[in-house]
């Protein structure tokens, strides 16, 4: 395919030499400037990151106020916290509706304000362009836009637990979400949210855009990394069910506020229509996180085993299929609400079916690490764990896949474990893989080896123990989003919550090696991974250069 | 599905509610022919306990608060500390549920995982630099990439068949004589009406611990069941006798589930959700809500004692309600399209129109009986 990439005249506004890349300094705008009103693509990128590592500092603590609330049987704190929250004793109902609040804003966080901010901002406004061999976004204003709508979309978020708190989990299902919580609290978390998603549909035209007009000349949609592939991929779910999700929490908000009915039957609404609109973007959703994932976990598996991907185009088209599959298969989060007995089977089969390009994927994985040469450094390490962990919480989702089983497991811990393996030891292990993978090109530094393997061993066996005793609660039918429950699952809910005490474990081991890097770090190569890292970003300084590029690159 | 049809599917089961509550109502009126009517439909009780006076409360069937105080066995009914399974089933489909998840697709999944942990353990082993200095450039093997296609499919498929055979019996339509329990869902407690039944009601709430109780509030004893399990009202059920479950909400979502049964279902605002199940087992079986429902979310246990036919006859009269006489509204087999794959048979649709009103298009096939309460689409095929 010839290229339309813009011509590079058009990016040497600044009229430099070559040496500029590493005279660069002197042409990066001042700190409020290149902060604040940034236009680069890379420093938004960190922006983000920065964000998501805040965000996620947030959201993992509120975890560890559920873990230990959960540790034992009873209330324990939930009335201490409170009635430090609000000032003064709260009611037993007042106590316990802060779980509902703990439980919604760790939902909301993790999803919308660390995974997603991490993949996507981060990460692919980090390497999308660098890896198509661009000079930046397609719309780096609009790139601005997208990260600074995100700061009053959390700071929303956080600011309405102290308006008596949004208790209605994340999914905001009506008409809990409407007549069934007064007060401005749940108006500020679906405020958050169109802000959150109105980034995120920004961000998706730009990378789309980038993708498809800015690739450096030979850069073939075929020959694209695979990171960019999961990164296209990714943004046209987020272009397509974003618009979804802002048009059902629309009607909440009218719903709560103006008198409409769209979910109220007493106005001839429907509660389902609601969990309709919300899963056919949540469905979608959960593989916006998980995809850009699968590209990082491509790009590292065939650098340390020096080998190209296995099955590239099977690899790329396999997420290509995730995707559009994975518009197809929502109502799956809904088998107990009464669907007929056709729509069950139509959901149960279709959703068996998204098991198969993923099974490409992971078999494709192992056959690029076959006949390699293995290196395990840090960032390997992660991808390997991603890979098992994933296959773990993914066929747990072909058990949860079959509608009559649903009508046991739907709403227990046995879903919470399955997401948790997918997100929090699938989407969370490969963020630490690429972060560990691309650290050294983003800072210029070295993390420290021992550290980040340390990090790893600790944190896998942490998060194991947390989410595996979760199955055997499912199991014995344990409901989720209870602040107490019935002695009989005392026993797994105790090693629960060890596991997240040796999973924060793993996160100071985290923070130390990052902080410790940053400040005394080796100096990092170019391509300090070398010759199986292949993709445009190590031909380039590290850190690269303010703008780099300006002389596209030619791929062969 | 359209939005159109949704709504309409919200529309037609208000309607449908509000036929229902009538019908409720008028059930209750006609006692006396119902007390003497006699026994021949399974659900109602067998001559000998209708032979028997309505049985006062001081019943030996009937050892406390009118329930009759069946025997909490220990890991029947409820959840098990530190194991590793599910619950013990006590109904048919439950069981043929238990066997699907432990022999089929159980071992599955456990050999999935084993099989990717082997070959990640082969290659990281085998295929380490210093194993294996110099990479092969192999990319594609398309022979190998069609396999590990089609296999998985195959494998989806085997698990798909007895999935769907599952749906099927899960949907299979309460037949006639089935007993109907209509739960009706409230921030935070449970209500539940025997609409075939005299259309008594009975509140579940609770049974709080001592020391949160207030003073002269029944606490909860071993006797009751366990912490948070335990309510202060048990509903009754009969054993062997198809028990048809309605849902319905007076506020938000809530959901009806008992693990032991194999169900669950949502309990929603404005409509009538159904399923049918069968207990084999006396006994007593917990469950709890399993949606999200505001603060006291967990706090609205459900506890079902099943008993024997002549057990719950006795209990319902105690309760002042009636066995329902044969041709009586339960008797009527709810057709329910889809369950068997066939289509709907939009055949009897004016019979709704007759008792609910119009429901637009509905092309669902309309229950025979006045219980059009179940033209909803736990049953039906409305809206598709």
């Amino acid at each position: 395919m010839t290229d339309t990439a813009l011509h590079p005249s058009a990016f040497q506004a600044h009229d430099h030499g070559h040496e500029a890349h590493h005279h660069d300094a002197d042409h990066k705008p001042g700190f409020f400037a290149r902060w604040f009103m940034s236009t680069n693509h890379k420093d938004i990128g960190t922006l983000y990151l920065i964000f998501a590592i805040v965000a996620g500092i947030i959201g993992g603590s509120i975890s560890g106020l559920m873990r230990a609330e959960l540790a034992h049987p009873g209330i324990q704190y939930l009335g201490t916290w409170a009635s430090m929250l609000h000032g003064g004793p709260q009611s037993l109902d007042q106590s316990l509706h802060l779980w509902n609040v703990l439980i919604t804003a760790h939902g909301l966080i993790m999803v919308f304000f660390m995974v997603m901010p991490a993949m996507v901002g981060g990460f692919g406004n980090w390497f999308v362009p660098i890896m198509i061999g661009a000079p930046d976004m397609a719309f780096p204003r609009m790139n601005n836009v997208s990260f600074w709508l995100l700061i009053p979309a959390f700071t929303l978020l956080l600011a309405s637990p102290f308006f008596g708190g949004a208790g209605n989990g994340w999914t905001l299902y009506a008409p809990l979400s409407t007549y069934g919580e007064p007060g401005p609290s749940t108006d500020m978390a679906i405020l958050s949210l169109h802000l959150a998603g109105a980034s995120s549909i920004l961000g998706a035209i730009n990378f789309i855009t980038t993708i498809f007009n800015m690739r450096a000349p030979g850069m073939t949609l075929h020959k694209m990394p695979l990171f960019v592939w999961s990164m296209l991929v990714t943004a046209f779910l987020l272009l397509l069910a974003l618009p979804v999700l802002a048009a059902a929490i629309t009607m909440l908000l009218t719903d709560r506020n103006f008198g409409t009915t769209f979910f109220d039957p007493a106005g001839g609404g429907d509660p389902v229509l609601y969990q309709h609109l919300f899963w056919f973007f949540g469905h979608p959703e959960v593989y916006i996180m998980i995809l850009p994932g699968f590209g990082i976990v491509s790009q590292i598996i065939a650098t340390f085993s020096r080998k190209p991907v296995f099955g590239y185009l099977g690899m790329a088209y396999a997420m290509v299929a995730i995707g559009v599959v994975g518009f197809v298969v929502w109502a799956h989060h809904m088998f107990t609400t009464g669907l007929s007995v056709n729509t069950k089977m139509y959901f149960t089969a279709a959703t068996m079916v998204i098991a198969v390009p993923t099974g490409i994927k992971i078999f494709s994985w192992i056959a690029t690490m076959w006949g390699g040469s293995m290196r395990f450094p840090t960032p390997m390490v992660w991808a390997i764990g991603f890979i098992f962990m994933f296959t773990v919480g993914g066929v747990t989702g072909v058990v949860l896949a079959n509608g009559g089983i649903d009508d046991y497991m739907q709403d227990t811990y046995y879903v919470v474990a399955h997401f948790h393996y997918v997100l929090s030891l699938g989407a969370v292990f490969s963020l630490f893989a690429g972060f560990y993978y691309w650290f050294p090109k983003m800072s210029g530094r070295m993390y420290n080896e021992l550290l980040g393997q340390l990090h790893f061993w600790v944190f896998f066996i942490g998060v194991n123990v947390m989410f595996f005793p979760m199955h055997f609660l499912g199991l014995q039918g344990m409901p989720r989003r209870y602040p107490d429950y019935p002695d009989a699952y005392a026993h797994w809910n105790t090693v629960a919550t060890v596991g997240y005490m040796i999973m924060a474990a793993g996160m100071a081991i985290f923070f130390v090696n990052l902080f410790w890097s940053l400040v005394a770090g080796k100096k990092a190569a170019d391509n300090p991974w070398g010759e199986g890292a292949t993709t445009l970003e190590w031909t380039i300084s590290s850190p690269p250069p303010y703008h780099q590029f300006e002389t596209l690159p030619r791929i062969d | 599905m359209s939005i159109k049809g949704l709504k309409r599917i919200a529309i037609a089961a208000g309607l449908a509610m509000a036929g229902l509550g009538s019908i409720a109502g008028h059930a209750a009126a006609p006692v006396p022919q119902a007390a003497s009517a006699p026994a021949g439909v399974s659900n109602v009780a067998p001559t000998t306990a209708a032979a028997t006076p309505p049985a006062a409360p001081a019943s030996p069937l009937l050892a406390r608060d009118g329930a009759p105080g069946g025997e909490i066995k220990a890991g029947i009914g409820q959840p098990v500390n530190g194991v590793y399974g599910l619950q013990p089933q006590v109904t048919r489909n439950g069981e043929f549920a238990h066997w699907m998840h432990n022999i089929v697709l159980f071992p599955v999944i456990t050999a999935i995982s084993l099989f990717v942990l082997a070959l990640l353990g082969w290659v990281v082993f085998r295929y380490r630099a210093a194993a294996n200095p110099v990479p092969s450039k192999t990319s594609h093997n398309t022979t190998i990439e069609v396999l590990w296609t089609l296999l998985p499919v195959l494998a989806l498929v085997l698990i798909a068949v007895p999935s769907i055979g599952l749906l099927q019996a899960q949907f299979k339509p309460a037949p006639a004589g089935a007993v109907t329990l209509k739960a009706i869902g409230n921030q935070w407690y449970w209500t539940y009406q025997y609409p075939d039944h005299g259309g008594f009601e009975i509140t579940a709430n609770l049974l709080k611990e001592k020391g949160e109780a207030a003073a002269g509030e029944r606490t909860r004893t071993d006797a009751d069941g366990p912490r948070l399990l335990a309510t202060d009202n048990r509903i009754v059920l009969p054993v062997g006798v198809p028990i048809r479950l309605i849902t319905t909400s007076n506020d938000v979502i809530h959901s009806w589930a008992v693990p032991a049964f194999w169900i669950k279902l949502d309990a929603i605002p404005g409509r009538l959700n159904e399923t049918s199940f069968t207990i084999e087992k006396p006994g007593v079986y917990f469950g709890q809500c399993s949606e999200l429902c505001g603060a006291r979310h967990a706090y609205m246990p459900i506890a079902v004692e099943a008993v024997t036919p002549a057990q719950f006859a006795a209990w319902i009269a105690a309760k002042g309600g009636t066995m329902p006489a044969r041709g009586q509204a339960s008797n009527k087999v709810i057709p329910q399209p889809g369950a068997d794959g066939s289509a709907a048979e939009a055949t009897t649709a004016n019979a709704t129109d007759a008792v609910t009103g119009p429901t637009e298009n509905v092309t669902t096939a309309a229950p025979t009986a006045p219980q059009g309460a179940t033209n909803n689409p736990a049953t039906g095929n409305a809206g598709q």
